[in-house]
C-alpha cells in the first residue's frame, strides 16, 4: 500500500539543479511535516534527473518521487499536471507546496480544479493549527494556515481547507528561508514509470521556441536596494534612484505602484507579488508602504524613508525617517557619499 | 476562419487606488469607496481578442463576466472597443466563490454559450493576484491551458502564442479551442471608439431594462445588438453544491487589520544638510554601505 497523507513539495529544476525556491519550500516543508508527524516528500518530474535526490535529501527529504521521460521537460502545463494529480490519487498527501513561479501558478490551479482541492496564492506564511467551523462546530485539528494580504493589502487573512485535500498553497521565491536540515540525512527515492501517469493525448502544446534568460536584476540577493514608489513622480525622476544606486553599489527595487505606473520594469517589484529582499539597507524612496510591500521588505537591517508626507505607514517600520522631497534629498545622498567615503 | 473567442472578464475594486476611507471602523472593506474598474489585464486580453477578429473576419467577441448585475458596465465598455456582445453570470448562490467555485460557474457558463473556439482572459485580477481561474476554467473544459500570452495569432485551426515567462520567452502551438491568459506585458487595449459609444451607450440587461422607461424599453427592443445577456445559476444549469461558498473548499478563517510592529525611528528634514551628513557618515562607520 502506498505510503500516504504526507507533505509534498513539487519541485522545479533547471540545468540540473532543483530550484532554489523549492529548496526553500522544503526547508518550511520539514518543519511543517515534523509539526505534522508526517514525511516530506519532494516530486520531481522531467528529463535526465539522474541523482537528483541527493541534492533534495539535505532538506530532510524523507521520500523523492521521479518521474522521467524526455517530453516531460521543458515543463507543459498538461503533462505535468496529468502526473502531479494521478500521482496523488494514490499517495493522497495532505499538503502540497509549490512555488508562486510561473511554473506553480500555472500548475496548481489546474491540479487544485481536478482535485477539487483548495490553493491559497502567494502566501507570506505558513503554520499550522486547528480550526472550528463557526456554523456547524465541526473542530479540525492541525490544518494548514495559509497567511497572505489581501485586499490591497490592507488586511492580512488566514485561509483553511477544512475538508478538501490535499491543501495547497503556493509561496514565492524568497519568502521562505532556504536551509540545510541536515548534510546527511537520507531518504529513499522512488522511480515511476511516467507512462502510468501521462498519456499521450497530453501533450497537445507543443513548445516551438524557448529562451531562457537569466535576469540581469539581482535584486534578491543585494546587500543595498534603493527603492522607489508611486511618490517618486515620474520615469525621469526614477533615473536620481539609479544614480543613488550606482553611487552606493545597489540595487534599484520599486513599488508595485511604480511598477504599475510605468517608471520602472516589473522584474524590480518588491513585495507580495514581487520579490522578497533582506538587504542590510533598505533606502525607500516616495513609498508609502502598503503591506504588500512590506512583506517583502521588512527583514531589512536598516530601512531609511525618504517621503514628503511624515504619516507615510512605512515610516513606522523605519529606522531612519527623512521628511522631504525625492528631488531634493536623493541628490544630497549622493552629494554627502561622494564627499565622504574613500 | 472565423472564430468563436469568449472574453473572460472581471469587474474589480480599484485596489491600486486604495483611499484612506477603504477600510471601515470594523475592519470591513467598504467596496462602496472603491472605484469599480475593468480588470486591467482582462483589457490585454481584450486586445488580443480584437486583434484575432480583425485578422479573422466573421469572428465574434462575447464578453462573460461574473459579478453583480452592475458588472454589465464592462461588458458596455467592451463593446465601446469592438466586442460584440456580453453575459452577466449574476446571482445570490454565487456569491462567496473561491476561485474554484468561481471557475466552475464560468466552465458551465460557457458551456451553455455552447460555440467556443478561444476563451481568453486576464491572467490575473488586481483583487486577488491569484492567476487561478483560467487554468481552472481550462481543466474543468477539458481543454489545454496556454498562460502568460503576450502574443496570440490563429491560422489553420491553430494556436501560435508566444509566453512571457519569468526568466524568458517560450513560443507555444496548440490545436483550437483552447484556454488563453494574457500578461500585462501584451499590447494594451485600444481606446473606445466613438462610433461604437454611440452605437452601445444604451446596451442593456434584463435587470437594467426594466429600469427603463417604456418608451426607451421599446427601442431596446427593436434593437437586438442591445440587449445583454443575464444568467443565473439556474439558466445555467450550475450544481448548487459546486457554486459560492458551498462550492468553496477554501474559507476564510480570519481577517486581522495589518499593524506594524513599529520601530523606534529617528527623524531627520530633507533640508537639514547636516543632519543627512551626518547619517551618511554614520552609515559609513557602520561599513553598511562604502
Amino acid at each position: 500500500m502506498a505510503d500516504i497523507n504526507n507533505l509534498i513539495v513539487y519541485c522545479e529544476y533547471e540545468d540540473g539543479k532543483v530550484a532554489d525556491i523549492s529548496l526553500e519550500l522544503l526547508t518550511k516543508g520539514r518543519t511543517l511535516a515534523t509539526q505534522l508527524g508526517v514525511k516530506l516528500e519532494a516530486l520531481v518530474i522531467g528529463d535526465k534527473l539522474a541523482d537528483i535526490e541527493n541534492q533534495l535529501y539535505p532538506y530532510g527529504v524523507d521520500t523523492v518521487y521521479k518521474v522521467e521521460d524526455s517530453r516531460l521537460y521543458p515543463y507543459s502545463s498538461q503533462p505535468h499536471a496529468s502526473v502531479v494529480i494521478n500521482l496523488f490519487k494514490e499517495i493522497k498527501p495532505q499538503v502540497c507546496l509549490m512555488g508562486a513561479s510561473s511554473i506553480g501558478r500555472d500548475l496548481g490551479p489546474r491540479v487544485s480544479s481536478s482535485l477539487h482541492s483548495g490553493l491559497t496564492a502567494d502566501c507570506t506564511s505558513l503554520e499550522i493549527g486547528d480550526h472550528t467551523d463557526t456554523k456547524t462546530g465541526t473542530e479540525y485539528h492541525n490544518l494548514l494556515y495559509q497567511i497572505r494580504p489581501a485586499f490591497g493589502g490592507n488586511i492580512v487573512a488566514t485561509i483553511v481547507n477544512p475538508e478538501c485535500r490535499p491543501q495547497m498553497a503556493t509561496v514565492r521565491e524568497g519568502v521562505m528561508k532556504k536551509e540545510i536540515f541536515d548534510e546527511n540525512y537520507k531518504g529513499t527515492a522512488i522511480n515511476l514509470d511516467a507512462n502510468k501517469y501521462v498519456s499521450d493525448t497530453d501533450f497537445v502544446v507543443s513548445i516551438i521556441d524557448r529562451h531562457i534568460e537569466k535576469s540581469k536584476i539581482n535584486i534578491k540577493n543585494a546587500p543595498i536596494i534603493v527603492a522607489g514608489g508611486y511618490g517618486v513622480g515620474s520615469k525621469e525622476n526614477f533615473q536620481m534612484l539609479f544614480q543613488l544606486a550606482e553611487t552606493l553599489g545597489a540595487e534599484v527595487g520599486a513599488s508595485r505602484a511604480a511598477v504599475d505606473a510605468g517608471f520602472t520594469e516589473h522584474e524590480r517589484q518588491i513585495g507580495q507579488t514581487g520579490v522578497t529582499v533582506h538587504p542590510k539597507l533598505y533606502i525607500a524612496c516616495g513609498i508609502s508602504g502598503q503591506i504588500q510591500h512590506i512583506a517583502g521588505m521588512q527583514d531589512s537591517s536598516i530601512i531609511i524613508s525618504i517621503n514628503n508626507d511624515p504619516k507615510a505607514p512605512i515610516n513606522t517600520i523605519a529606522d531612519y525617517v527623512i521628511t522631504g522631497d525625492i528631488e531634493e534629498v536623493v541628490p544630497k545622498l549622493i552629494k554627502y557619499y561622494k564627499k565622504n567615503s574613500k | 476562419m472565423s472564430l468563436n473567442i469568449v472574453v473572460l472578464a472581471k469587474q474589480v475594486p480599484d485596489t491600486r487606488n486604495v483611499g484612506k476611507d477603504a477600510m471601515k471602523e470594523d475592519g470591513t472593506i467598504n467596496r462602496a469607496a472603491l472605484p469599480a474598474i475593468f480588470n486591467p489585464e482582462d483589457l490585454n486580453a481584450l486586445e488580443q481578442a480584437l486583434q484575432l477578429k480583425e485578422l479573422n473576419p466573421g469572428s465574434t467577441i462575447t464578453i462573460l463576466t461574473m459579478g453583480p448585475p452592475r458588472a454589465a458596465e464592462i461588458i458596455r465598455e467592451a463593446m465601446y472597443r469592438g466586442a460584440d456582445t456580453g453575459i452577466v453570470l449574476t446571482d445570490r448562490a454565487f456569491a462567496g466563490a473561491d476561485t474554484l467555485a468561481t471557475s466552475y460557474a464560468l466552465s458551465v457558463a460557457i458551456r451553455h454559450i455552447g460555440k467556443y473556439d478561444i476563451i481568453i482572459g486576464g491572467r490575473q485580477a488586481i483583487d486577488g493576484d491569484t492567476a487561478q481561474v483560467g487554468p481552472q476554467v481550462a481543466e474543468k473544459l477539458g481543454l489545454p491551458q496556454v498562460t502568460y500570452a503576450e502574443e496570440v495569432a490563429v491560422a489553420n485551426g491553430k494556436a501560435t502564442i508566444k509566453r512571457r515567462l519569468e526568466h524568458g520567452v517560450e513560443t507555444v502551438e496548440c490545436p483550437l479551442p483552447l484556454v488563453v491568459t494574457v500578461n500585462g506585458s501584451a499590447t494594451p487595449c485600444r481606446p473606445r471608439n466613438a462610433r461604437l459609444v454611440q452605437k452601445y451607450k444604451y446596451a442593456v440587461t434584463p435587470s437594467e431594462k426594466a429600469q427603463l422607461s417604456e418608451e426607451m424599453a421599446k427601442l431596446v427592443d427593436a434593437r437586438p445588438y442591445l440587449n445583454l445577456y443575464e444568467w443565473s445559476a439556474a439558466e445555467v444549469n450550475a450544481d448548487p453544491t459546486q457554486i459560492g461558498l458551498a462550492g468553496s473548499p477554501t474559507k476564510v478563517k480570519g481577517i486581522v487589520n495589518v499593524v506594524f510592529q513599529a520601530k523606534e525611528s529617528k527623524t531627520l528634514e530633507g533640508k537639514d544638510d547636516a543632519a543627512i551628513e551626518e547619517l551618511i557618515k554614520d552609515l559609513i562607520a557602520n561599513h553598511t554601505i562604502g
